[in-house]
């Protein structure tokens, strides 16, 4: 019940990297022919993902974590318009992954550049009014998620980007949590840079790739060889890099049929839960949302402990308002939405995957009702 | 959930590490906890509870993944810094000083903590203590830990008939030797590790600079004098001094003065010669009996009045259901109010009460 956090890597993925650890372990930087079957895997590889993107192969960066591509679009794209001196100020949003606020912020402290965090309504939206409003003669970059990790929000990024794009602004779009469920045409789409993180859809964790349309991203945070194309020193990891490619191909593949049957599940769930838990709410939007999210807030619970809770009698999940050094501080994301604290310090992520069934979902509907009645009783 | 599940207090130390290893390997249902205690803001610590660092999360989950026993970690920061720290605070700003071992097991560690254990379904909480319960007659005993240098029952004499029920101290009837031996056997990596702190909550060890930052209000200079009434020199505030204490008191003369007593009442410090420190009697207050039952009759017993101390023979004499006097069979050192002062008949710990 946390695919959200993580997912098992595909059988098919786990073979289609073996090959890259002790036999073709050639260093595709290398001229000989070892580093060249390397290189070829990693273009194939390039390849597959670039289609499923439609975007030019040397569009694609890979790099160890969804986190490192936001911290290279970020960082990148700033200190190319500190060189330029073509601007000084981004805009991101309230509920974003901290891969992003926690850049945003050390660019704002450490390097002198004016951040703007953008307001969400009530169900996590970001609105196109409130972009507009906040862009700046020296804006260069706006960075919203496409879907949010805790919430399950989808934003609304086509419409963002036609307007960042009106007045010249680049638009990077964190699609970490959505990749393994939403469309990742770039050109549909209108973004300028994605984040991707393989272990979300089945794959490796340690592997990522940043999209960066043609001559965008002109700067590295990361200097050193000139793999890459120079944007991202480093030796490339063949066989998490093969493994993200083919995990994708997979989830790509069997989408829409997969999301249907969890948006079934899913469904059932809320409803459930809503209905037999009295005190509990939904968070985000009920319809706009990640087919395999479901989110809520319990009045009067400890959400580190409901985790707890559900952990002994086998049921992985998580909160916002959870860490597990034991913290109990609601989440930026549920604090952006103005959840009163009695509620938001009482949230619940539970996030299904391709393999989830009707009896999981029994067991959930079985005992979470039960810990939480648990739970209360016990407070009084 | 499954009957019968034990929760383990973890520190990341040697004895509660091995305490969890006992049981799961007795075949219980066993799982971990750590708590989350309140910490000074230092630079040292990094505002870190040395009994809770990250280091020793670290380390207890490592141990609770090598015994395969799911491991969480509670906040208890604000509870912990209600009871302990202020009660602290508050004691050694009435000229007394406080025990906050004793509070913090009383009101955290057997309060917090095993409400919490209970409502995740665990019937009974073990703790790495050197202290061993027994069943005599229908009542549960609480007895010394079978290695004398490491007995713990001192710290534990708060607790109650309800609590020991539900309490395991698997380590209790082991030497410190041995259990360093059966970490080593469960291939455990902590059997090196340093016992817990106390004053686990000050960013260094200096409880007087922690008073000067945290109740300067408290310090409120004043006349130091011997029993006579002879003004010697002047102190800074009472709670910056120990029974006992002989460095530091700022005074001099032909013989080492001690700190004999500190009078809240007219903020004096009261200094003595070594041969003038002994007292026989005592009085405690919010005495514990560990039995339940109140006892009317004088009673013979061994009582311990620091954690360090050894029992010394005394009567004791009940003067209402939770105070008593004490009456020690010859002349003892540095009896300190605030400490517990603790009742023994042979291993078995009777309770306690602090002094006044």
């Amino acid at each position: 019940m946390d695919h959200a956090a993580t997912t098992p890597v595909d059988t098919a993925v786990v073979a289609a990297m073996l090959p890259f650890f002790s036999n073709e372990y050639g260093n595709p930087s290398s001229i000989h022919h070892w580093g060249q079957r390397a290189d070829h895997a990693v273009t194939s590889a390039r390849e597959d993902l670039a289609n499923i993107l439609n975007c030019d192969l040397d569009e694609i960066i890979f790099t160890s974590c969804g986190s490192e591509s936001d911290n290279l679009a970020l960082r990148g794209i700033a200190l190319a318009a500190r060189e330029r001196a073509h601007g000084n100020h981004i805009i991101v949003s309230s509920i974003e992954h901290p891969a992003i606020l926690g850049t945003a912020q050390h660019l704002l402290k450490y390097h002198g550049f004016d951040v703007t965090i953008l307001p969400v309504d009530q169900h996590g939206f970001t609105s196109a009014e409130d972009l507009r409003n906040a862009i700046q003669s020296d804006t260069f970059l706006v960075s919203i998620m496409y879907a949010n990790n805790e919430i399950g929000v989808i934003q609304p990024i086509i419409e963002l980007a036609e307007i960042a794009h009106e007045y010249d602004v680049l638009f990077h779009t964190d699609a970490v949590q959505a990749a393994g469920q939403l469309p990742l045409n770039v050109h549909e789409l209108g973004v300028d840079l994605m984040s991707l993180s393989a272990h979300k859809f089945y794959g490796p964790k340690g592997v990522g790739l940043l999209y960066a349309r043609r001559d965008t991203l002109t700067h590295s945070h990361q200097t050193g060889g000139s793999q890459e194309n120079g944007l991202r020193a480093g030796t490339l990891n063949v066989p998490l890099i093969v493994g993200m490619a083919t995990a994708l191909k997979i989830v790509t593949a069997s989408r829409s049929q997969d999301n249907s049957k969890m948006r079934i599940l899913r469904n059932k769930l809320i409803k459930s839960i809503l209905d037999t838990i009295p005190e509990s709410h939904l968070t985000g939007h009920s319809t706009c949302r990640l087919p395999n999210n479901a989110s809520f807030v319990f009045k009067g619970i400890d959400g580190n402990e409901l985790i707890i809770h559900l952990d002994l009698s086998n049921i992985a999940a998580s909160s916002g308002s959870a860490c597990k050094t034991g913290n109990p501080e609601p989440s930026n994301v549920l604090r952006a939405l103005a959840i009163p604290p009695q509620l938001s310090n009482g949230s619940l992520r539970l996030s299904i995957g391709r393999h989830t069934n009707d009896s999981d979902i029994e067991y959930v509907q079985q005992v979470l009702p039960t810990v939480i009645s648990n739970m209360r009783d016990n407070l009084q | 959930m499954t009957q019968g599940r034990i929760a383990v207090a973890m520190s990341g130390g040697v004895d509660s590490s091995v305490a969890a290893a006992l049981l799961s390997s007795q075949g219980h249902d066993v799982f971990g906890l750590m708590l989350r205690l309140w910490s000074e803001p230092g630079q040292d610590s990094n505002g870190q509870n040395r009994c809770c660092s990250p280091e020793s999360v670290t380390r207890a989950r490592q141990v609770a993944a090598i015994l395969d026993i799911p491991f969480y970690v509670i906040d208890a920061r604000d509870e912990f810094h209600k009871n302990v720290v202020e009660f602290f605070i508050d004691k050694y700003s009435s000229g007394v000083t406080p025990n906050p071992c004793l509070e913090c097991n009383r009101n955290i560690r057997w309060g917090h903590l095993m409400s919490k254990a209970l409502s995740m379904g665990a019937t009974q909480l073990a703790t790495g203590h050197y202290a061993r319960i027994k069943k005599n007659k229908g009542k549960w005993q609480l007895l010394r830990g079978c290695d004398s240098n490491k007995d713990q029952s001192y710290a534990l004499s708060m607790l109650g008939q309800s609590e020991l029920e539900r309490t395991l101290f698997p380590v209790g009837q082991h030497t410190k030797t041995e259990i360093r031996s059966l970490a080593n056997d469960f291939g455990l990596p902590v059997a090196q590790r340093q016992d817990s702190q106390d004053l686990c909550f000050l960013a260094d060890k200096d409880y007087r600079r922690f008073m000067q930052e945290y109740a300067p209000q408290s310090l409120e200079p004043g006349p130091i004098m011997n029993s006579c009434g002879e003004t010697l020199g002047q102190h800074k505030g009472l709670p910056l001094y120990t029974i006992g204490q002989r460095k530091g008191i700022g005074v001099s003369a032909s013989e080492p003065l001690y700190v004999l007593s500190k009078n809240k009442a007219d903020n004096t410090l009261i200094v003595e010669k070594r041969s003038r420190l002994g007292k026989k009697h005592l009085k405690a207050t919010k005495v514990n009996w560990i039995s339940g039952d109140t006892t009317q009759n004088k009673i013979r017993a061994g009582v311990q009045i620091r954690y360090t101390a050894n029992a010394v023979s005394a009567w004791i004499t009940p003067i209402n259901n939770s105070k008593v006097e004490v009456e020690f069979d010859h002349q003892i050192n540095d009896i300190t109010p605030g400490q517990a002062a603790v009742f023994y008949q042979d291993s078995v710990c009777l309770g306690g009460g602090l002094i006044e």
